[in-house]
């Protein structure tokens, strides 16, 4: 090997060395033993682990639990996803106008996202189970009264609730971002040809916040499928299984009932799903987005 | 355009009102957080008329707020130096001297940032404790060097793209060694994406949960999430207590948004433009 080449595989191993070492161990090798282990029935704890092929596969499938969780996670992503974008998008078009409170508000509706899913999970378990009731005495309105953590119905949107306080102020400082950067003549032009609020809003902000848009939708999408920490503190997944979200399901499976291997092919089938999931929204929404 | 209408008016008290209703919740905790547990459980929306701090000494005291503390400084601060160091001088690399295997290893870090982390946490515990990573400090920053790479990489390689590369060239030219190039002229320029990638990493290791209670399992080790959970599990429905802890647990990452919130939430728009 010749000194230049040889200075050149030196300088690749201090660039790229570091960052590849960690990302190998951390995320490769263990993603390529999951991939293994979800075709062993490994406990976790033992040390012969036998290959049982499809087995754990054929078994999730018909597991009600596992079938229930997904059930749970798809429909409240589907929910929350739609409720946090509206708020966020309304909050920033009014954030945007000329209020004078606007930067305050900014920081008032950013606030919970700084803050760790598990702690405002035992944040809102207060609330609900305290809070709610203190202001049903008061206002006697039925929406307080109700038994927010106790029954499944309500539960799902005791979550949905908290989902969307935490992650709409994150989303509308994106789409705040978006509707800055419109053009102004933009607008104007539409108001002077007749546009009114409505039709300006459709046919000139939208279109020109795609991209906003695209990166909402993804984030929000990636939050709720892999919901866990809210989850966790708020419901534990009850009343009853309900609210078990997959990410739940699976850390439960694994270290909770040591079925490790169960685990591990539950998480490959999570994993097959939120990319599948994701990689097709992004390109749904980008074919939409309008290149100035 | 620009005037002050009626109509806005009506747009800014709805606008107050929608904020006074997102902050109620914290009204209730810090309120209830200096009431006696059977002073929250008659009323709990009213003021507390009696304030005490007796819940702060003790919820201090059982979730071992110093020590708490402490860890999840190190931990965060640790991660952050590294995953800016390695980051940055990969994505570097990466772009400016594109081969085959340099493109390979790009597609890797950027494919990675789909997989969840539940998909990979089963064989992670095995595989850190394995190294020796378990129960340690240095072994969670380590994990946070290997899982968290991958969009600092994406969001450098994507800033680095945008810069002339005549200055890196005139450098080499004037004999400026690789290393020369990397620490004297591009390292500056990456400032502002440092700031958002400082800041990303900070909000998503310092509120981080799942990780560490998988690594971290003495109780000197905890971070703050893993001691509050810890409380919970231990004192279910002890709220005078369970309230004082939640504040001391959120304040600090509060007091650190509120004073640096220009910054955060201009590095949170930097980072979520996608290359």
């Amino acid at each position: 090997m010749n000194k230049k080449k040889l200075r050149y595989l030196l300088d690749e191993v201090v660039f790229i060395g570091p960052a590849f070492i960690f990302f190998l161990i951390i995320v490769i090798i263990p993603f390529i033993i999951g991939m293994y282990y979800s075709f062993t029935s490994w406990d976790g704890v033992n040390d012969n682990i036998t290959w049982v092929g499809l087995d754990n596969f054929i078994y999730l499938f018909k597991d009600e639990g596992f079938i229930n969780s997904f059930i749970f996670t798809l429909k409240f992503t589907f929910v929350s996803v739609i409720i946090t974008n509206l708020i966020a998008l309304l909050l920033a078009l009014v954030l945007t106008s000329q209020i004078k409170t606007s930067k305050v508000l900014r920081t008032v509706f950013f606030t919970p996202n700084v803050i760790s899913g598990l702690l405002l999970g035992f944040v809102w378990q207060f609330i609900f189970v305290n809070g709610f009731s203190a202001i049903g005495e008061m206002t006697d309105l039925a929406f307080f009264n109700l038994p927010w953590l106790g029954t499944a119905s309500t539960a799902f949107w005791a979550i949905i609730i908290v989902s969307s306080w935490q992650g709409a102020g994150y989303l509308m400082v994106i789409y705040i971002a978006g509707i800055i950067n419109i053009p102004t003549d933009l607008k104007e032009a539409a108001g002077i040809d007749g546009a009114n609020a409505f039709q300006r809003f459709f046919k000139v902000t939208l279109p020109m916040i795609m991209s906003s848009i695209t990166i909402c939708l993804f984030l929000s999408i990636s939050w709720a499928f892999k919901m866990f920490d809210l989850n966790y503190a708020l419901t534990k997944g009850g009343p009853f299984n309900s609210t078990k979200s997959v990410a739940l399901d699976i850390y439960l499976e694994a270290f909770q009932n040591n079925n490790y291997g169960l685990g591990t092919a539950k998480a490959f089938v999570f994993f097959i799903v939120v990319a599948g999931i994701t990689a097709l929204q992004v390109k749904l929404t980008k074919e939409r987005e309008v290149e100035m | 355009m620009n005037k002050y209408t009626y109509r806005t008016l009506i747009l800014e008290v709805f606008a107050i009102l929608v904020a006074l209703l997102f902050l109620a919740p914290f009204y209730f905790v810090i309120n209830n957080s200096f009431k006696t547990f059977a002073d929250i459980l008659i009323d709990p929306a009213s003021l507390a008329v009696n304030p005490t701090l007796n819940n702060y000494t003790t919820a201090w005291e059982v979730i071992n707020f110093p020590s708490a503390f402490f860890n999840s400084i190190v931990i965060t601060v640790f991660s952050n130096i590294g995953l800016v160091l390695i980051s940055s001088l990969a994505a570097y690399r990466l772009l400016r001297y594109p081969s085959k295997i340099n493109g390979i290893i790009f597609g890797l870090f950027i494919a990675a940032m789909v997989i969840p982390f539940q998909s990979i946490m089963i064989p992670l515990v095995r595989v850190t404790s394995a190294l020796g990573f378990a129960n340690s400090r240095l072994g969670l920053i380590f994990s946070y060097f290997g899982f968290g790479v991958s969009l600092p990489i994406f969001l450098y390689h994507g800033f680095i793209k945008s810069i002339p590369k005549s200055i890196e060239e005139s450098a080499i030219v004037d004999g400026c060694s690789t290393y020369g190039v990397f620490g004297r002229i591009v390292a500056p320029l990456l400032k502002p994406m440092t700031a958002t990638v400082l800041i990303l990493n900070t909000l998503w290791i310092w509120n981080d949960f799942l990780l560490p209670s998988l690594i971290l399992h003495d109780k000197e080790l905890k971070t703050i999430p893993l001691a509050v959970s810890g409380f919970f599990a231990q004192y279910t429905k002890k709220w005078d207590l369970a309230l004082a802890a939640l504040v001391l647990a959120i304040l600090p990452i509060v007091i650190f948004f509120l004073s640096l919130q220009k910054f955060i939430i201009r590095g949170i728009v930097a980072g979520s433009v996608k290359g």
